[in-house]
């Protein structure tokens, strides 16, 4: 049991982050039925910024953090309103083509700040272990729980509780219902983004936290999220959670059993594992193990 | 007052739908709007309440005015401000929202202040409502559905009240409830703009009604002329009883998000 809490804890933390990038996909999904493929470049700026406040402006780290959440939400709104708005009405196909595209550019915009340099986010948990449960675990692990987790219930609480995440919701449901209750449904979709943004730059502040930090590469880590959005449903935001810490647990426990127990499917297997989730939940269940049903009166 | 002049509309730049429609809802009072399916009637609701855009539709010609003041160029949450309420074809609620929820969003544009009064009196007004407030809206009646969407639209305490064919697809009962529904809401000082294919319904609780066919109105007169006249009432009590909805299902979603662009 003990040699197994690292591994469960490690896998947790992994998959919380997951469960963050994943919950962005989803709530602009839902306020706008667009997969935006530009979250992954998000994230690596959000990383890029909190690395630039604490070292080029000397915040202390909490500040930084909070300040690159506040910059990537205004540049994810931006995006919106530039680059998407102009797409209401198009199929989501095109539109999830245009959110490619603005990957593209933001992706070489972060090539071009961070260079082919390292950076690193100062944080203060870097490679400290601590005591859990009886088992020594890493600190930055079970930061990642806890600030993922507190982040998702803040989000899900405001939509669930305030006028605002009310009217995002009816939104998400039916736009023109939305509009004729008076919902400026605009503001909704700028909105949805600025949310997104701001917990891709938390998702990217805990992903450079890595031993060694992040380049514009780690990006590619995003990709994970896909896998988890399938596997939760593109919908449900606690479908993205339960997906998160399943395909975290699931890559964590391939990582350290997979070389003893089934040495054939060679080294780095683990990588591999999400998406080998992701095929067969598209096989037997394609709308996600927590998709919601829609409500029809019997 | 709430009047429009000359109104005309047309969709996707080319399909005249509204040839020159006036009409005059006094203040204080219920004007039936009645027609056959196609005719125009919701047509005309959208083009009040600024949702003709993302169904592609815009104004070519006319005007409308709500006491005076111009109203047609306001996009839907500013006619919501203004105090005009609408309750859409086929209600239209928030299936997976609780009943709470679905009278809530209706309040979005109005003071904070407001909501739980309001609340209160829309419950008093509707107490099946009550007994379910915390249910999934999508597990209400087709009538208590009618009157969750009445509901949500008087949460924003309009003074004008739009109501898109409330009795289509309700049995002869609940009609009659919802009819005296809107008479309660109508002497609460609600003015009321009835739209409906059921004539008898709607001609015996309005003071004065129109009739509209093809886009343009046919006849216009106090309700009890139009009551007692016997083209109207073999017409149009004759033609209540045809399902017109497969036609509406599919118009409703058809241009759902155009209106941003
Ligand atoms: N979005 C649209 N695009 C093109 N034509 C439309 C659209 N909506 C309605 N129409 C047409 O306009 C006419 C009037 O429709 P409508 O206002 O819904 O009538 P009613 O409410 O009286 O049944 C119909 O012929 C209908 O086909
Ligand atoms: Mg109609």
């Amino acid at each position: 049991m003990e040699e197994l809490i690292p591994v469960i804890v490690r896998g947790l933390g992994v998959g919380s982050t997951y469960a963050l990038l994943a919950v962005g996909f989803v709530i602009i999904y839902r306020a706008t039925d667009v997969v935006n493929f530009a979250q992954p470049a998000l994230m690596i700026l959000g990383a890029y910024y909190v690395s630039f406040y604490v070292f080029n402006l000397g915040m202390p780290f909490p500040v930084a953090v909070i300040a690159s959440m506040i910059t990537m939400a205004a540049v994810a709104a931006l995006t919106e309103r530039i680059a998407l708005r102009p797409m209401v009405g198009e199929p989501p196909f095109a539109a999830a083509m245009v959110t490619f595209g603005v990957f593209v550019a933001l992706f070489i915009l972060a090539f071009r700040l961070i260079g082919t340099n390292v950076i690193v986010v100062g944080d203060p948990w870097g490679l400290e272990r601590m005591d859990f449960l009886g088992a020594r675990v890493n600190q930055i692990d079970i930061a990642k729980i806890v600030i993922s987790m507190i982040a998702i219930a803040i989000v899900g609480i405001f939509l669930k509780r305030s006028r605002v995440g009310l009217a995002m919701r009816a939104t998400a449901l039916d736009q023109e219902v939305a509009l004729a209750q008076g919902v400026n449904v605009g503001r909704m979709f700028g909105l949805s983004w600025a949310i997104s943004g701001a917990l891709a730059a938390l998702a990217g502040m805990l992903i450079g936290t890595a031993a060694g930090g992040v380049s514009p590469l780690v990006a590619f880590v995003a990709l994970k999220a896909l896998p988890v959005i399938i596997l939760g449903g593109l919908d449900s935001i606690q479908g993205s959670v339960y997906a998160g810490i399943i395909i975290g647990l699931a890559e964590s426990f391939t990582r350290t059993y997979a070389g003893t127990y089934a040495p054939w499917l060679g080294s780095n297997f683990d990588i591999v594992v999400p998406y080998a989730i992701m095929i067969v939940v598209l096989m037997v269940r394609p709308y996600g193990l927590f998709g919601t049903k829609e409500v029809v009166r019997v | 007052m709430l009047t429009i002049e000359n109104l005309e509309v047309v969709y996707e730049d080319v399909i005249l739908v509204l040839k020159g429609v006036s009409l005059t809802v006094p203040t204080g009072s219920i004007v039936a709007l009645l027609g056959a399916n196609g005719a125009g009637k919701t047509t005309v609701l959208r083009a009040i309440t600024g949702l003709l855009d993302i169904h592609r539709g815009e104004i070519r010609k006319g005007t409308i005015t709500l006491n005076g003041d111009p109203i047609h160029h306001l996009d839907a949450p500013k006619t919501v401000a203004a105090g005009v309420g609408q309750v859409m074809e086929g209600r239209r609620i928030l299936t997976e929202f609780t009943v709470d929820e679905n009278l809530r969003i209706g309040a979005h544009t109005a003071d904070r202040g407001t909501i739980e009064a309001n609340l209160d009196r829309v419950y008093t007004t509707f107490p099946v409502l009550a007994d379910r407030r915390k249910g999934v809206a999508g597990y209400l009646s087709g009538g208590e559905q009618q009157m969750l969407a009445i509901g949500r639209a008087l949460m924003a305490e309009p003074t004008f009240l739009l109501l898109d064919e409330p009795s289509l697809g309700l049995a002869p009962l609940i009609v009659q409830q919802i009819r005296d529904l809107i008479v309660e809401i109508n002497e609460q000082g609600t003015s009321v703009l009835l739209v409906e294919q059921n004539a008898n319904m709607a001609l015996s609780i309005s003071s004065h009604g129109y009739i509209m066919e093809t886009g343009k109105i046919v006849m216009d007169k106090p309700a009890e002329v139009l009551r007692d006249d016997d083209d109207v009432r073999e017409f149009y009590l004759g033609l209540r009883e045809e399902g017109a909805t497969s036609f509406r299902d599919v118009k409703h979603y058809k241009r759902r998000k155009r209106w941003l662009s």
